[in-house]
């Protein structure tokens, strides 16, 4: 069955305060209810916390670090899950019951290639 | 001869859509299926002007088309995991049964659902329909969404990724999700119609008759799906629409405006049916009307017997204001106040409305100024007008009226 990634962009928050417990909770109840469709996922520190690694000069060079995000927007990447649909549609509509696609931002679903043909 | 191959290239088109359709849902691939299509198409392009048509085009094509994705299928088995496709279609050419008429019409719908999936940018639909399910070539798409062949080819191939990549399933969709769906679908037939009914800046330059399409598309879809009042007021705004093209352009290709058109030379058996279809339509949605309803009922006053009933007009575009907004129901409104009201009062609308408009605001100023007396006025606003790059008939229009205004 394919696998999707669902990229959750949300506020720049850290979850792990008391004031978001109300969002764990929600985030609790979608995993205990999608757990036959999730195969994996975390949640993410802020972007304060955030390094982007460079390597200049290609593989091997110089190893450049940059305190940031990779790219500054106002919604970011709070978190993923890795699921598993039989199609888009199905993918849609678990997406649609992650927390963070309700409020601003929203979840970007990307088709997760197949190891088999990843090097075909 | 020419016109022998003009009529086998038209069957091809046709039947080529509903040979992807099956095709399709066989090989799970629309690439593979739309190249295979493809390549049959070309052979019978080649063989049928000898031969003559064959008895049953379809299943002819789809023979032929079936051995073309067999072939790749075998070339492809060694590297990848299509051996069960493969087979599947070995099977399929040893039995080599046409599918059943009825079973095309549903591959065929699930088809037109997946060309227009609303994961889908709204241009790409466009595209992939015309050539998918409609059969045009991809300068005959280019002229429609007024981009370069390259950028439709690259754009049709990015979205035949994206089906196949992101698992856009092959199916028509459950009840609760069609109205949304069916929304998608109809916005698409309707951009192909007001396309082929706008014509291109210029001259027509695009060899298929997109009203005829439009209108041969929605009526596969309202057989398809009989009952739905989209459809069948999608349906009864084009027929409504399209009846009156005879009389648009008179003898010398010049535009005639709808108050002084020759009615005889309105299709009277389509108007007749167009407005049977926005009764049923109106009553199966139970008096909620959508844009395309009410659309058509203001086509159908546009054609109502003693002339254009302008106060059902204006009634109307007060309701498409709040149903669909847009700057040319704005405009449109503004001339049916102008109608009933006068051209003070439609003028004083039309200058309520932001700038940088389209076409037929220039066009509806510049016909109230010069109504009012107010030549200079007018005649900069019909300049206005053909800076918007018009077709050639509106140009010689508006030229005529400038030149008239000038004296």
């Amino acid at each position: 069955m394919p696998q999707y990634a669902a990229l959750i962009y949300v506020e720049d928050l850290d979850r792990t305060t008391d004031r978001q417990s109300e969002e764990t909770k929600l985030y609790a109840e979608f995993g205990a209810e999608n757990a036959a469709a999730i195969r994996g996922g975390a949640a993410l520190y802020p972007t304060s916390t955030a390094t982007t690694v460079r390597v200049r000069g290609g593989r091997g060079g110089d190893v450049v670090t940059s305190d940031g995000p990779y790219a500054e927007t106002k919604e970011v990447l709070g978190g993923f899950f890795l699921l598993e649909a039989a199609d888009l549609d199905e993918a849609t509509a678990l997406a649609a019951r992650i927390p963070g696609a309700w409020g601003p931002g929203g979840v970007e679903l990307r088709p997760v290639i197949p190891m088999h043909t990843s090097n075909a | 001869m020419q016109e022998v191959s003009a009529q086998l290239a038209e069957v091809v088109r046709i039947e080529g859509g509903r040979v992807v359709a099956v095709l399709t849902r066989t090989l799970g691939d629309l690439t593979l299926a739309e190249d295979a299509v493809q390549e049959a198409v070309l052979t019978a392009l080649q063989t049928w002007p000898r031969s003559g048509l064959p008895d049953a085009p379809r299943a002819w094509l789809l023979t032929v088309a079936r051995r073309k994705a067999l072939d790749v299928l075998r070339r492809e088995q060694n590297r990848t995991s299509k051996e069960e496709a493969a087979m599947g279609l070995a099977e399929q050419l040893r039995d080599d049964g046409p599918p059943e008429p009825s079973a095309v019409d549903d591959d065929l719908l699930r088809l037109v659902f997946t060309c227009c999936h609303p994961a889908l940018g709204f241009e790409a639909r466009v595209a992939l329909t015309l050539r998918t399910v409609c059969g045009l070539s991809v300068p005959d798409i280019a002229r429609v969404l007024m981009a370069s062949e390259d950028a439709v080819a690259k754009r049709l191939v990015r979205t035949r990724q994206k089906i196949a990549r992101a698992g856009i399933p092959y199916r028509v969709p459950p009840d609760a999700e069609l109205p949304a769906r069916l929304t998608a679908v109809a916005a698409v037939v309707h951009l192909v119609f007001t396309a082929g009914y706008a014509g291109a800046p210029g001259s027509e330059l695009v060899r298929v008759d997109l009203c005829a399409e439009a209108i041969r598309l929605a009526r596969l879809l309202a057989d398809l799906m009989p009952g739905e009042a989209t459809l069948l007021g999608l349906l009864a705004l084009m027929l409504l629409t399209a009846a009156r093209r005879d009389a648009r352009l008179d003898a010398d290709g010049e535009l005639v405006l709808l108050a002084d058109q020759d009615r005889s030379r309105w299709h009277s058996d389509e108007i007749a049916e167009g407005l049977a279809l926005l009764d049923e339509s109106l009553r199966r949605s139970d008096g909620l009307a959508d844009r395309y309803q009410l659309e058509a009922a203001v086509a159908a006053a546009h054609v109502a017997p003693g002339g254009t009933d302008w106060h059902e007009v204006l009634r109307l575009y007060g309701l498409l204001a709040e149903v669909a907004p847009s700057p040319a129901v704005d405009v449109n409104r503004a001339v049916a106040v102008g109608e009933v009201h006068g051209p003070e009062a439609g003028l004083a609308l039309l200058d309520t409305l932001p700038p940088m408009p389209p076409l037929g605001l220039h066009v509806a100023r510049a016909d109230m100024l010069r109504r009012l007396g107010r030549t200079d006025d007018a005649v900069a606003a019909y300049r206005a007008a053909l800076a918007s790059a018009p077709s050639a008939p509106e140009v010689r229009f508006l030229q005529g009226r400038v030149a008239a205004l000038i004296g």
